[in-house]
């Protein structure tokens, strides 16, 4: 339980940063997931929101770029989709609906390839070239979800339930095909810190890592293919760590891709 | 179709499902966003921050930094369902209008650039226009002496300025009838917050909406004359007008 | 539990902010159109200002539910302020006074107790026993009254008698002291009467209008409007504005001239000097009806005689002193103010100065100089306003159409009350004053008192009414009908201490939970406006009535009411010395009511119906529980000081008469106003072939004053680098509490902000909209900065508003006042303005 402990930790961490702010008036972090300002100083940009007002004709100014490339950076070092599992808010929500589906016992009513994402995003980037705005960020969950609860926003109640729906009833929700998901899983792929399957001699095909991994594709060849490294690669994986955490063998481990 | 018999069509077949059901869904998903986009986009009637260009939209990634950093919460974002843009900052002046920060402390926030930084005079700032829209229940053209608006205008006299007329109807009264004058008007909605109408007669709008165009080819005489300092052809020459010997006008009179 | 003065402030915020972020929206509003079908119109003067416009009144079930200018009004022919417009919202804010409130604790009266709501019995009960317990313990002097210019003038005349009358006591002053004092002092200085010789019609034959510190443009908007109209309509005509800053009546004006303050006295001498290098004066009129005077000068500035500068003045006991001269000696003194001389004192460019000398100076050129509170409120205010007649005098232009000084009122009744019926503490109605024996003698006579009476020494005015209430020299206090404790000044050291002095028990009459309510001990609700019948006086000598529209909410009574019920409190012997009643041993066992008001000629109206037109019937509260027309009855007693008394030119219509009309300018006399006195033909009171008669002296001559430019009470120096003046706003009438209770004005100018020169903020890291700290030697508030907007400001100079309750300007001003008329100088104080603590 160690990781998803500090996972939670992390998420609530995050938006109690930003809700310091409006609630407190203790002002360490303003603005809000697509765009954000520490202490004055630093910048943080969500890099799909500004490539897409990139795409849409818009030459952005330098702090959100190197607030971008800040995100990436880090993104680069800690694994493209350390976001997904330590930073946004629509994790705990997805969480939260799996954790229903199995409490409930019911079968998904669908479940989506994990290249969807991929498409998605192309669409997203398109759609910004085609509108001449980004367009994507009127409805992108992420972005909505920590606007809404950041901003006080009645939408966090209606985008909350409607993910919390969709990860009832498709396997994996939202975050199986979010283009933000993607765009960072494409840093993933390039990143340092890992998951790996280190001790996979000692597995004992319980499945119980399989059960947990939001991304089950991610685990089968380095778990599996002794040939190969054992370090998960692909940039699907969100370094949750719950593998780690559930498997009885101590098969995993947080190493360098290398 | 002897295809058909071939052991590894299920494969393909459901291969190309895949494919056709996941561009499906990509497509729904893309036209949600789209539909969402479209559907709740009006920003003809957004008034947007200090700074913001037309195409604003296309610049705001939505940080909501310059509500965050405005002082008066006059900036907000627009609601999930919200009209003009979910998540992109306006104003609206009724409820909180803009007051004008020397230090623009909105643009001073943006990291897009969305608002633009090379604005530095708030005054020259364009958010939109204050518009008396209606004149049969602005109580100053009906001949009371409110001008509530002009008065609460930090522009006063420059943005908005009372065209003093006489009253007819009451005889010995003015009309003072308040005017905008769109190269001093900011939009900041301190005229339409302090109307003190039920419905104010007098409204911030987007520029495009509300300001007319001259036609290209004419020139306003009195003004090009006044620029110029004088005729812009020399002084015809003007001939006296003749007149019976004892006029009742002598002819300095009539002549302008 | 002692409620201290932070405290107090504190809640007074609180209630304040309450009051204005809850305001109960009158259910008047869901008026539809339709309903106008049973609305009940009828006419009344607008409840603010002192121009006087007529509104009708729109009643429905007992209720004001609309309103609208009087199209058929002569001053504002249907028009109407934004003030005006929200008349039918002032009676319903939803903190309205509903029941009388005690200060008790453990069930008693206790100084330091909490407001409880207790019944009229009770209230005038303990009332009773404090002003009677003061009465024996120190004399008639220990009792005292504040009043206002905006009662009606039947309650101005109760009050009078009451506390004149019946109490002895002369501490009887209207707020507007505060406001027209100088002017009042003025007129009585150089014509020996108060108040206008012209009227508004004035407004529509001069040829040049010139505004002596006047923000007209806000203050009197409806006249403002038809000054600008007559600009508009006829091209000859030339507007002169003067101010210490640029205001709002700028924006008209073909002549500005921005002074330092206090050297209006330069322009005005330099005027007259003008004048007189220049051969324009009126020979023929100087030499037939005025006289010169040289005036005392280093008066000092009536603060406290301990005050150094009090010591210092030579003749502060010997203010209005002054000694005959002859024309040439005149035209000796004014000879130092030359132009150069006065251009540098002023800062006025020589030109402008130039300019506005010869409008004056031109006798072609009719003009009317019009001035309120940059004049009177002054601490050389009767000099400024002596000094203003000396220019109509010697050009000879005054007293006909178009020609003439005209001082502007802020208050409704400030002519029609306060000056008429003489509420201040130096007068009685119709120009008399208690100083004089015969004034007294001819007032104990029409109010069927015995000889000796009226005290014959001026009470105290409304600054020294502060100081011995804070001294404890005055012990029993009834306020009434204005908001003293905020619109005083010097709150701090010469307001509060007074109220809440343990040796004193202090009434707030009101409306609503004012700030001066706050710091009573007891507080009355009252009628206010069109709840109860009533008569207003404007500032062109209109009087105007109106009868009850709507009862009043509660257990609210008018003033009237009040005050004539509470003279059934006093037997006459528990008040008056023996030897008095043995005068008159008819009234021994007597009330102070059966002596003044059941007096055989105030009851001598029976019970009617009062009824307008067209037989729409109205109540009147107050002949109910009476049982006489009593407004009838006061009005016609108090008419016989007009019709009989020593000072003549008074004379007012009858009671039916002014019911009828839509007001009519006084001296009413054969049926026929009277727009211009002095002047034959036009007042029945100037005798054939003189052409002029100043009658209200008695060589029928206006005096000519010669008078110097003195310093201010207190100036910018190196700590306090700052002039504050302090004033109004269009939308809100002076002290807010009605106007700040309609939720359109709030909402139009909710917060009072300190005007500033853009480079005087940036000296000191101030910014448009930040909050600054204001303060004097005498206070501090905070306030934000407004560097641009309606007024701007000179380097050097701050303009704060008054009407916000949150941020009492009045703890930041100076208690130096005029030392003739007794008025306060708000417009000059020394202050500073730095950043707040972030």
């Amino acid at each position: 339980m160690k990781w998803l402990i500090l996972r939670r930790i992390s998420q609530l961490t995050i938006l109690t940063l930003f809700l310091l702010g409006p609630l407190a008036g203790i002002w360490i972090v303003r603005g809000n997931l697509a765009g954000s300002m520490t202490l004055g100083v630093l910048p943080l940009t969500d890099p799909l929101a500004l490539l897409q007002t990139m795409v849409a004709g818009h030459t952005p100014a330098t702090t959100a770029l190197f607030g971008a490339l800040i995100v990436m950076a880090l993104y680069l070092f800690v694994g493209g989709r350390v976001f997904c599992a330590w930073i946004c808010p629509v994790n705990i929500i997805t969480d939260s609906g799996e954790w229903l589906n199995k409490r409930l016992g019911f079968k998904h009513a669908g479940s989506t390839g994990p290249g969807l994402r991929y498409w998605l995003l192309a669409m997203v980037i398109v759609l910004a070239g085609l509108t001449g705005m980004a367009t994507w960020e009127t409805v992108n969950p992420t972005n909505v979800m920590a606007r809404s609860l950041i901003f006080a926003s009645s939408g966090a109640i209606w985008m909350a339930a409607f993910l919390f729906i969709m990860a009832l009833l498709i396997k994996g929700g939202w975050c199986r095909i979010c283009p933000t998901g993607a765009l960072y899983s494409l840093l993933g792929y390039a990143s340092l810190l890992k998951v790996s399957a280190t001790n996979r001699e000692n597995c004992d095909n319980c499945k119980a890592c399989y059960q947990v991994c939001p991304e089950p594709q991610v685990l089968v060849d380095p778990l599996k293919t002794t040939t190969i490294s054992p370090v998960i690669r692909s940039g699907q994986c969100t370094n949750c760590g719950r593998c780690i955490d559930v498997c009885g063998q101590d098969v995993f481990r947080f190493a360098s891709r290398f | 179709m002897k295809q058909a018999n071939n052991p590894t069509k299920p494969e393909i077949s459901s291969r190309r499902q895949f494919l056709a059901s996941s561009a499906t869904a990509a497509c729904g998903v893309a036209l949600f966003g789209l539909g969402g986009c479209v559907g709740s986009d009006e920003s003809g009637v957004m008034l947007r921050p200090p700074g913001a260009s037309k195409e604003f939209l296309s610049a705001c990634i939505r940080c909501g930094q310059c509500v965050r950093a405005c002082p008066y919460n006059t900036l907000k974002l627009v609601s999930l369902f919200g009209k003009g843009g979910t998540g992109s900052p306006h104003y609206e002046p009724r409820q909180i209008p803009c007051e004008m920060c020397e230090n623009l402390p909105c643009i001073k926030a943006c990291p897009t650039g969305a608002l633009d930084p090379e604005l530095t005079d708030v005054n020259k700032a364009k958010m939109g226009i204050a518009v008396l829209v209606d004149q049969e229940t602005c109580l100053n053209y009906l001949g009371l002496r409110c001008g509530v608006c002009y008065r609460a205008c930090p522009s006063i006299d420059k943005a908005i300025t009372l065209d003093a007329q006489h009253n007819q109807r009451s005889g010995k009264h003015t009309l003072f009838l308040p005017k905008v004058h769109s190269d001093h008007c900011t939009g900041c909605g301190k005229c339409e917050k302090s109307c003190v109408l039920e419905t104010p007669a007098i409204k911030v709008l987007p520029r495009d909406l509300a300001k007319g165009e001259l036609g290209h080819h004419y020139r306003l005489g009195w003004e090009e004359k006044q620029k110029k300092g004088k005729s812009l052809i020399p002084e015809a020459l003007d001939l006296p007008d003749r007149m019976p010997e004892f006029s009742p006008l002598s002819h300095d009179e009539v002549k302008p | 539990m002692k409620l201290s003065r932070r405290k107090f402030i504190k809640a007074n915020a609180v209630a304040a902010t309450a009051v204005a972020a809850g305001m109960s929206i009158p259910k008047a509003e869901a008026l539809a159109k339709e309903g106008d079908l049973d609305i009940r119109w009828d006419k009344a003067p607008c409840r603010f200002c002192g121009t006087g416009c007529s509104v009708l009144v729109g009643t429905k079930n007992g209720r004001m539910v609309a309103s609208q200018g009087d199209p058929d009004a002569p001053v504002n022919r249907g028009l109407n302020c934004i003030k005006g417009y929200f008349l039918s919202k002032i009676m319903y804010g939803r903190d309205r006074l509903k029941t009388p409130m005690l200060r008790k604790r453990n069930g008693k009266y206790d100084k330091e107790g909490e407001f409880t709501p207790v019944s009229w019995d009770e209230a005038f009960d303990i009332m009773a026993v404090k002003f009677k317990e003061a009465i024996k313990k120190k004399g008639p002097t220990s009792v005292g009254m504040f009043g206002s210019g905006q009662w009606t003038i039947f309650e101005g005349y109760a009050a009078s008698k009451l506390i004149k009358g019946g109490f002895r006591s002369n501490n009887l002053d209207p707020n507007a002291r505060h406001c027209m004092a100088s002017a009042v002092a003025g007129f009585i200085r150089t014509f020996g009467s108060d108040e206008p010789m012209g009227c508004y019609d004035d407004l529509e034959y001069a040829d040049g209008f010139v505004l002596w510190g006047s923000n007209m443009a806000e203050m009197h908007p409806i006249l403002w409007s038809r000054l600008t109209d007559r600009r508009l309509t006829a091209p000859h005509v030339k507007v002169a504005v003067l101010s210490t800053f640029e205001n709002r009546g700028y924006e008209l004006a073909d002549l500005t001239l921005t002074f330092k303050p206090q050297t209006d006295l330069y322009i005005l001498n330099f005027i007259a000097n003008y004048i007189v290098q220049n051969n324009a004066v009126n020979e023929d009129f100087v030499a037939k009806h005025a006289t010169f005077k040289q005036g005392n000068t280093d008066i000092g500035y009536g603060l406290r005689p301990t005050d150094p500068r009090e010591k210092a003045a030579k003749n502060a006991k010997k203010a209005g002193g002054s000694k005959d001269i002859t024309f040439a000696e005149y035209k000796k003194f004014i000879s130092q103010f030359t132009l150069e001389k006065t251009s540098k004192e002023t800062g006025v460019p020589e030109a402008n100065l130039v300019e506005l000398a010869k409008m004056y100076a031109d006798p072609k050129r009719k003009i009317v100089s019009y001035w309120t509170m940059g004049f009177n409120q002054h601490t050389r205010g009767t000099w400024a306003n002596n000094l203003i007649y000396n220019i109509h005098l010697l050009t000879g232009k005054i007293s006909e159409p178009g020609n003439g000084p005209f001082s502007l009122t802020g208050q409704p009744s400030a002519c029609g009350t306060a000056r008429e019926v003489g509420t201040f503490a130096h007068r009685l109605p119709a120009d008399l004053v208690v100083k004089k024996e015969a004034h007294r003698t001819f007032t104990e006579k029409i109010w069927k008192l015995p000889k000796g009476t009226l005290n014959g020494k001026v009470g105290y005015h409304a600054v020294l009414q502060n100081r011995m209430l804070k001294d404890g020299k005055l012990n029993a206090y009834w306020v009434m009908c204005n908001n003293n404790m905020q619109a005083g000044p010097n709150f701090n050291d010469e307001a509060y201490p007074g109220y809440r002095n343990p040796e004193n028990f202090i009434v707030v009459t009101d409306p609503y939970p004012t700030v001066t309510a706050m710091a009573a001990d007891l507080m009355l609700p009252t009628a206010m406006w069109a709840e109860k019948e009533g008569a207003y006086g404007n500032a062109e000598r209109r009087s105007q009535f109106w009868r009850q529209q709507v009862k009043p909410p509660g257990e609210a009574k008018s003033d009237l009411w009040q005050l004539v019920e509470f003279s059934k409190r006093f037997k006459v012997e528990e008040v008056w010395p023996e030897d008095l009643i043995a005068q008159k041993p008819e009234y021994r066992g007597k009330t102070l009511y059966d002596i003044l008001f059941a007096n055989g000629q105030i009851d001598k109206f029976p019970k009617q119906k009062v009824t307008d037109a067209v037989g729409n019937v109205y109540d009147s509260d107050e002949m109910d529980h009476f049982g006489y027309y009593l407004q009838k009855g006061i009005y016609e007693e108090y008419r016989l000081f007009g019709l009989q008394g020593p000072k003549k030119g008074h004379e007012l219509g009858s009671f039916d008469d002014y019911h009828k009309s839509r007001g009519l300018r006084w001296p009413v006399v054969d049926g026929k106003e009277t727009l211009w006195r002095y002047r034959e033909g036009y007042d029945p009171h100037v005798a054939k072939g003189s052409g002029i008669q100043f009658y209200g002296n008695k060589d029928n001559k206006a005096r000519i004053f010669a008078l110097p430019y003195e310093p201010p009470a207190e100036m910018p120096d190196k700590e306090y680098d700052l002039w504050l003046c302090t004033g109004r706003v269009l939308e809100h009438w002076h002290t807010g509490s009605m106007t700040q209770r309609v939720p359109e004005l709030y909402r139009a100018v909710p917060n009072a902000v300190l005007f500033m020169n853009p480079e005087d903020a940036k000296s000191r890291g101030l910014r448009r909209g930040m909050t600054a700290k204001i303060s004097t030697r005498r206070g501090m508030i905070e306030a934000s900065i407004e560097t641009r907007g309606r007024n701007r400001m000179p380097k050097g100079m701050v303009f704060l508003p008054f009407f916000d309750a949150r941020r009492l300007a009045n703890k930041l001003t100076l208690d130096a006042t005029c030392p003739i008329s007794k008025e306060t100088d708000y417009k000059k104080c020394a202050v500073k303005v730095e950043r707040t603590k972030a």
